[in-house]
């Protein structure tokens, strides 16, 4: 066994464990800590296959935002999760049966699998050799040339995503006060205070 | 990548560009109070480009190495779609307005949607087709909570959204599939990879998941169950953007990936589509019968709709296509004029949406109850009405394609669903006398319904010359 194949199961097992232990774990913190493990041995994964971008933008966007997001998320909800779990265990014999169901069809399906004769000739088609060029050349010529169209039509898709976060939640409130930080930096403290001369047993 | 590929998709990057300086626009400037003006301005660009790309003709061009494709049958869905969409928003301004729910985010929205379903016609690619299906629903899922304050709303909006996500994965999957056995995501490649003949085995598990997905989002049964929620919480004039464009949209790319992406295996899909068909048309016309809410009886009429629209294309000839995408023209050209006269129904300025309310609605206004029976009639497919021409047209080309029992359920399943139809009929010229209804006297509604009625009667002269358009349209995408 070559370090490299070591590695490999090293991860595929961690992957699975992980996984696993994301949807089983009782305390949805731990559920999320376990998610991290299991995008950071998919990061090592897709270290061993050469594609050492992919791997970096996991860590980054998955580990580094999401997860925290996710994180945070979960410590500020006040949602019962043993409880939307035992509501869940309700339907659970019924989606495990469905669920073995699927994954036998899936098996014979795979055992006669075949793919197209010109499949091979389809995929070699593709220029790209992530193993010998630096895959962030080689993304960058996918992501911003072959698929410029794809690409900008993800972010419109991103930006109604943050039309409707903004739309569905944003709430004007007339009844608090804001910062205003214009009249702030404005202000004059020559007029912001009034001297006033009281004479004694008048008051204002 | 060339100036020339830009050119192509011009109309989309004409209204990309314009729904991001109208949301820079107003958040910069008034906000809300901007809304009725970006409403009818985006109206009027939906008609513009319409024009453009209507009478701008021209042949088949590809774009972006096969990612988009222009040709005459994505130019006659994002017709149809520009111009139902640019209905639906003159319609919907005075309502939503009316009601508080008149953002400006909303035509915004509705633009960024109505590129996505152009790109969903157009797209020659898995990922074009997902990226476009996406970007339609993700607007969609918005705009159907807009109303943030109703729980029906809301609950509309989530569900839209669970049950969308659900198909979209079902579609991944699928696509995934396709690409593992053709080696390709390009509808060309896959085509060329599959052969002809028989599908083999990982195809045909490609196939059948792309399918439930589309299913889903044309709303067929068995895939159908979010629709009648979604209907009646949404508010209606979403509603009736719900049942006209995305519709034609969906259909479209149904149509375009069965046959150029499974056009060799023909004989693979057209029993699926026709299960979708048979099994869309009779849940349709059955579960309306019970329905006392018009959103959902209209929800489950547009169930029993797209049934037959899949009987065109179930059938896998180009007739078949020509026949669905006449179909699809004449059930939007409808929906405009009910749901027209939907947004009317209202007492004292709050919407009713009980069908009973509609008791005795001729003697009070016996020229809006003419039209509502015009469409009736012509929903039901009754004889001298375009409607009729509508059904007879996917009929006939099932009968042409040797499945004739397929138009017999047709016919069967049509006859059903006229009870429901002729019951609002019913209650409006012998129903008991009631005050239910009052108010509603928009002029721009008036004008929809009787524009629609009035097309519904007008158009069995040549069907406004739909079918040559239709049948070039459907030409190119067969061959």
């Amino acid at each position: 066994m070559t370090p490299a194949d070591f590695a490999f199961y090293l991860f595929a097992t961690a992957v699975v464990a992980a996984g696993l232990f994301t949807v089983i774990a009782r305390n949805p913190v731990h559920s999320v800590l376990w998610l991290i493990l299991a995008f950071l041995s998919s990061a090592g994964l897709f270290v061993l296959l050469g594609a050492e971008f992919v791997a970096m933008l996991l860590i980054i966007v998955y580990v580094g935002a999401v997860a925290v997001l996710f994180l945070f998320v979960v410590m500020m909800l006040d949602v019962d999760f043993a409880e939307l779990k035992a509501e869940m265990a309700k339907y659970m014999p019924l989606a495990l049966l469905i669920g073995v169901v699927i994954l036998m069809q899936l098996g014979i399906a795979f055992g006669v699998w075949q793919s197209s004769p010109i499949a091979e000739q389809n995929l070699a088609a593709r220029p790209e050799d992530f193993t010998n060029a630096a895959n962030t050349n080689l993304l960058g010529q996918l992501i911003y040339d072959d698929y410029l169209l794809l690409f900008q039509l993800a972010g419109l898709i991103l930006l109604v995503a943050m039309i409707g976060a903004i739309v569905l939640t944003l709430r004007h409130r007339s009844d608090v006060k804001r910062q205003n930080v214009v009249a702030q930096m404005m202000r004059d403290p020559a007029k912001a205070m009034e001297l006033k001369d009281v004479k004694p047993g008048q008051g204002l | 990548m060339s100036s020339a590929d830009f050119a192509i998709l011009a109309p989309e990057i004409l209204l990309a560009v314009y729904a991001m300086l109208a949301l820079l626009g107003a958040v910069y400037t008034r906000k809300d109070g901007l809304a009725p003006a970006l409403v009818w301005i985006t109206a009027i660009l939906f008609v513009l480009v319409a024009a453009w790309i209507g009478l701008g003709g021209g042949g088949t061009d590809v774009a972006f190495n096969g990612l988009f494709i222009d040709d005459a049958f994505s130019r006659f869905g994002k017709v149809v779609v520009l111009l139902s969409a640019a209905s639906i928003l003159v319609m919907s301004q005075e309502y939503m307005a009316r009601r508080g729910l008149l953002r400006f985010e909303y035509p915004v929205l509705v633009t960024l949607a109505a590129i996505g379903m152009m790109v969903m016609v157009s797209a020659g690619d898995l990922i074009a087709l997902y990226m476009g299906l996406e970007l339609q629903s993700l607007a969609l899922y918005v705009v159907a909570a807009l109303r943030r304050d109703s729980v029906k709303s809301t609950e509309a909006g989530l569900k839209y959204f669970v049950l969308g996500a659900l198909s979209s994965g079902l579609l991944l999957y699928g696509a995934s599939l396709t690409y593992g056995f053709a080696g390709t995501t390009l509808f060309s490649g896959i085509i060329e990879a599959a052969g002809e003949g028989t599908a083999s085995l990982g195809l045909l598990f490609g196939l059948v998941f792309i399918a439930a997905g589309l299913a889903f989002k044309v709303s067929a049964a068995p895939f159908h169950m979010w629709t009648p929620d979604v209907y009646e919480g949404s508010p209606t004039p979403i509603t009736a953007f719900f049942a006209t464009a995305p519709k034609v949209a969906a259909m479209g790319l149904f149509a375009r990936v069965v046959h150029d992406a499974f056009g060799g295996v023909v004989s693979d899909w057209t029993q699926i589509v026709a299960l979708l068909s048979v099994a869309s048309m009779f849940l349709g016309a059955v579960a309306a019968i019970g329905q006392t809410d018009i959103k959902r009886l209209m929800a489950y009429s547009s169930i029993n709709h797209m049934g037959f629209a899949l009987m065109g294309l179930a059938s896998g000839t180009a007739f078949g296509v020509q026949a669905m995408l006449v179909y699809m023209a004449i059930y939007v050209t409808m929906n405009v004029g009910t749901f027209a006269f939907i947004l009317t129904m209202e007492k004292d300025g709050v919407p009713v949406v009980r069908i009973d309310a509609l008791n005795s609605y001729a003697s009070r206004e016996p020229t809006k109850a003419l039209a509502v029976l015009v469409l009736m009639f012509s929903m039901a497919g009754v004889p001298p009405l375009v409607g009729f021409f509508g059904k007879f047209y996917v009929l006939s080309a099932a009968v042409q394609a040797d499945m004739a029992w397929l138009a017999v359920l047709g016919v069967i399943a049509s006859a059903i669903a006229a009870y429901y139809y002729l019951r609002i009929v019913y209650y409006m010229y012998f129903g008991e006398p009631s005050d239910a209804l009052n108010g509603g006297r928009s002029p721009v509604l008036w004008g929809f319904l009787m524009a629609s009625a009035a097309a519904m009667v007008l158009g069995v002269v040549n069907l406004f010359g739909v079918e040559g358009a239709a049948a070039l349209a459907a030409q190119t995408l067969v061959n």
